[in-house]
């Protein structure tokens, strides 16, 4: 009770926090400093038409390289904690029920649409809303519909594994050739910019961003698969 | 509609720290940071919005001389991309974690843990 009563009167606090913090807040009329050299800028530097895409990719490039790499990690941690339990549980894989006529059929016919989706999401991430991140997910998202059709599919390791590797040393590789042929690390103008808004614009920018798709999609999957193949243990 | 999208944020992130704060089993912890992290990401885009403005994306409609008068910020956009996904490897590590101590005492009730209490 006296537990329940702090956590209260602590959220009670954040609480009023909140609201003074909203209170002084006034929405800006003109975009900052920053936000308006993005604006301006992005258009001939880059030649990308989704700035979000612009400044992900190439003016905060490193940033997204760290970020690529924290989902590695994770992967990794996830795959190494959960290796153990495996190799007890291969025993007891127990009995599924079907899983039924329409989720069956369902998958048949869904699953490479949504490997389509997910491609085209972050081919033309330089174009619409979406890009590498949104398009993995979406890719992992039939790798899942996939796992709840037949629960005991296996997957094989290696292949997600070779994806994840090859896609992450070539977008570094990418980065290092921008040191050579253009501005520095990750500058995207290794490539032609061409016009804005095409399919084959903004220079190295659909490549990269592809290659983040893929590699964000294996570490999506193989997360999955391992917290999958848990569960028969 | 500013004010509207930011007082939904800060009440799930309220209700997000409770559920985290009272909930003895670890799956209903989880859930409940990850719903204090969309409060984060909510409050983040809607200090990133401008009224009347529209999304950061250069087109028909955003020729690229007006772009610094019609867009609105992009960098919060950025931003709460890149927090998305590192929140989606918390909670899957999270997941993990919860999974191993579950096979090590057969429980989930936090209260159990008390190897790290004084």
């Amino acid at each position: 009770m006296i537990k329940r009563t702090l956590v209260i009167l602590f959220l009670l606090g954040l609480g009023s926090l909140f609201i003074a913090l909203m209170q002084g807040y006034t929405p800006d009329t003109e975009l900052n400093l920053t936000g308006r050299y993005y604006a301006e800028h992005t258009a001939q530097d880059i030649g990308a038409a989704n700035i979000v895409t612009a400044i992900i990719v190439t003016y905060r490039g490193l940033d997204t390289i760290g970020e690529v790499t924290v989902l590695f990690l994770t992967a990794a941690i996830v795959g190494m904690l959960l290796s153990r339990g495996n190799h007890k549980g291969k025993s007891l894989q127990r009995e599924l029920p079907q899983s039924g006529e329409l989720l069956t059929t369902g998958s048949y016919l869904l699953v490479p649409l949504i490997l389509l989706l997910g491609a085209y999401v972050f081919i033309n991430g330089h174009l619409t809303p979406g890009g590498g991140f949104q398009g993995g997910a979406i890719i992992a998202s039939a790798i899942l519909l996939m796992l709840l059709t037949d629960p005991l599919r296996h997957f094989s390791h290696q292949l997600i594994t070779i994806i994840e590797s090859v896609s992450g040393l070539l977008f570094v590789s990418i980065g290092v050739l921008g040191m050579f042929y253009a501005g520095g690390f990750l500058d995207n103008r290794i490539l032609p910019v061409g016009d804005l808004g095409s399919l084959f614009s903004a220079g190295a920018i659909p490549v990269i961003y592809s290659l983040i798709g893929l590699k964000v999609g294996a570490e999506f999957s193989s997360m999955l698969v391992n917290l999958s193949e848990t569960e028969d243990s | 509609m500013v004010q509207i999208a930011m007082a939904t944020g800060f009440i799930l992130i309220l209700m997000g720290l409770y559920g985290a704060l009272t909930n003895h089993n670890i799956l209903r912890i989880i859930v409940s940071f990850s719903v204090a992290n969309t409060g984060v990401n909510i409050v983040l885009v809607a200090i990133g919005y401008m009224h009347g403005r529209t999304a950061p994306i250069l087109n028909e409609v955003v020729p690229v001389a007006q772009a610094a008068a019609r867009i609105i910020d992009p960098v919060p956009q950025a931003l709460v991309l890149t927090a998305i996904v590192i929140g989606l490897g918390i909670t899957t590590l999270m997941l993990a974690f919860a999974y191993k101590l579950y096979e090590r005492k057969g429980t989930l009730d936090i209260s159990k843990f008390s190897e790290l209490k004084w």
